[in-house]
């Protein structure tokens, strides 16, 4: 299930400030991850890095930016400059906000072709999260990353 | 025969819960979404399919004669598990959901604009939907039944939509998200003094309760084989035989017919009316296991055994803290639902998930329910025969640190 790209361009789009690069911080964290010890420490993080990521503005969650195929609510907003893409997102899970982060670090800001060749599986695997790619209904992941495809294709 | 009660005797039965998942023993809370399924249901199907496999009620060579032999016995043992006075009033479907379909497609018939169908706040969503579409269908009037501060259905507002006179009541035995039991014969006995027709959703109870159809009354009871340990796929459709033999078909097809001609089709009689094309034979094998292995278990001990460990599941989770519970009184079946603190359940699901937990975190497919909790959902732990204290244990402690984690 991805969402629906063409009903997005009724929706209010967020201001450019929301598509910024991305904080240093982030991808910093992503490699902590590979070297936590234990998942109170993987997981720890991942809920930091979530936070890193600037909180939606309520007006912005609406239903036509949702991510459907997700137990949590997500929500995904795209803007492009020339071939380079720029994405905002945010979700009422701290986990599944996390893992939104670490998608971006690895797609925001990156060109049509680099997101098109973008491997999801081999990603999360390096990160150790795979287990988190499950194709149950209730995990937006892979969802989530099919969105980020779409848009950049779009 | 019954046997002593050594449960662990009984939980050594389950070869699924002799793993380790995340270094742990595996922590199986999910009995509510599917229950394990003892050796015996695996070894029926095994042995079904390595030394009798062949179709049912059509062959006329021996191999069939005994898949159809044993596959008839298992209809035999569904009746006298539930207690319907005649054997055609047991349909084989391939669930729970299936057999609500059956009932909900067979009657629209019967059903007019502006016909009344009452339906538990707190059902399933496949004891809402399908009604849902009879509505569509037909022009009648989908009205919820409302719950008491209990979660459990209000009488005295039953009572009021009574007086609508309604065509169809629909309620759960036990329900899915909460494990909230509801008072059946007494429900039934009401709806059916104002004239309606009743179906119930044993889903949930079946595993738990002996259920006696003519006790409670019912026109309709409907249940799936993979809720009592037994195997998915198969599912039962009870049906009073007068209500059910007025049911149209939903599939038509091979084995419920009489005579086929391109000038017209008559259809054959109770069951095979309602089971077009070959079931799901093994399936149906395992499921007469399963209540063979229900029916050599020492009832009350059992029962009390469930209970306790619900009771508790309710105190640790109580005392641990943090912790808001949804419609949890001491009446309950098999489930607790709850909440740790404002955080997301699917936050919760994740790291219980780390640490060898099976729960279900979600709306339980109870998305109206959960509307009237004013919650997206939440997570549930539930309980099945083969539990013990040490699974509450290990899961509090994982619990524990959730809490550590996330608060």
């Amino acid at each position: 299930m991805s969402q629906n790209i063409t009903s997005q361009s009724e929706t209010l789009q967020p201001d450019n400030s929301y598509f910024s690069p991305l904080s240093e911080k982030i991808s910093d964290a992503v490699t902590t991850i590979e070297q936590a010890k234990n998942w109170q420490d993987k997981y720890r993080q991942i809920m930091l890095i979530g936070k890193v990521l600037a909180p939606l503005a309520e007006a912005y969650k609406v239903e036509t930016a949702q991510v459907k195929g997700c137990e949590s609510q997500a929500w995904l907003y795209h803007h492009q400059i020339e071939s380079q893409h720029f994405f905002c997102a945010d979700s009422d899970s701290r986990i599944v906000k996390g893992l939104i982060a670490i998608l971006l670090n690895a797609t925001h800001g990156k060109t049509t072709t680099e997101i098109a060749n973008f491997d999801l599986d081999h990603y999360f695997q390096q990160l150790g999260l795979s287990g988190q790619l499950s194709p149950s209904r209730t995990n937006g992941l892979t969802a989530l990353a099919n969105a980020i495809k779409q848009f950049a294709a779009a | 025969m019954t046997i002593a009660f050594e449960h662990d005797a009984i939980r050594a039965q389950f070869p699924t819960l002799a793993q380790q998942l995340e270094d742990q023993p595996l922590c199986y809370l999910d009995t509510a979404a599917t229950s394990q399924k003892p050796q015996s249901v695996i070894d029926a199907m095994n042995h079904y399919y390595q030394l009798d496999n062949a179709n049912v009620h059509r062959a006329a060579h021996q191999l069939s004669a005994r898949a159809t032999l044993n596959y008839e016995k298992v209809r035999e043992q569904v009746q006298g598990f539930i207690n319907s006075a005649r054997l055609d009033e047991v349909i084989f479907t391939h669930g729970t959901t299936e057999s609500i379909n059956i009932v909900a497609y067979g009657i629209s018939q019967q059903v007019n604009a502006n016909d009344i169908i009452l339906v538990d706040s707190a059902a399933h969503h496949a004891n809402i939907v399908p009604w849902q579409q009879l509505a569509k269908k037909t022009g009648a009037i989908i009205k919820p039944i409302p719950l008491n501060d209990e979660l459990s259905i209000d009488h005295a507002a039953f009572d009021e939509l009574l007086k609508l006179s309604p065509k169809l009541v629909a309620f759960s035995h036990v329900t899915n998200a909460l494990g909230t039991v509801n008072d059946v014969e007494i429900l039934v006995q009401k709806a059916k003094s104002a004239g309606a027709i009743t179906l119930v959703d044993g889903a949930q109870a079946i595993a738990h309760f002996d259920i006696d159809v003519q006790a409670i009354d019912c026109d309709f009871y409907v249940f799936s084989g993979h809720k009592m340990y037994g195997p998915t796929g198969v599912g039962i459709l009870y049906g009073r035989f007068d209500q059910l033999d007025q049911l149209a078909p939903m599939l038509t097809g091979g084995e419920m017919i009489k005579t086929v001609s391109f000038a017209g089709t008559e259809f054959g009689d109770l069951p095979n009316k309602l089971e077009a094309g070959t079931p799901a034979i093994s399936a149906v094998i395992g499921l007469g296991a399963a209540i063979s292995f229900i029916n050599a278990l020492p009832k009350e001990q059992v029962r009390q055994h469930e209970q306790s460990l619900l009771t508790y599941l309710q105190q640790q989770l109580i005392q641990l803290g943090d912790i808001r519970l949804y419609g949890a009184n001491k009446h309950n079946c098999g489930v607790v639902a709850f909440n740790v603190s404002s955080e997301h359940h699917q936050d919760v699901g994740i790291l219980l998930d780390q640490q060898g937990i099976a729960v279900r975190c979600g709306h339980h497919c109870a998305m109206p329910l959960m509307q009237q909790l004013a919650i997206k959902g939440c997570c549930r732990a539930s309980i099945g025969i083969y539990n013990n204290k040490q699974d509450i244990d290990q899961f509090i402690t994982a619990l524990r640190n959730v809490k550590e984690l996330l608060l």
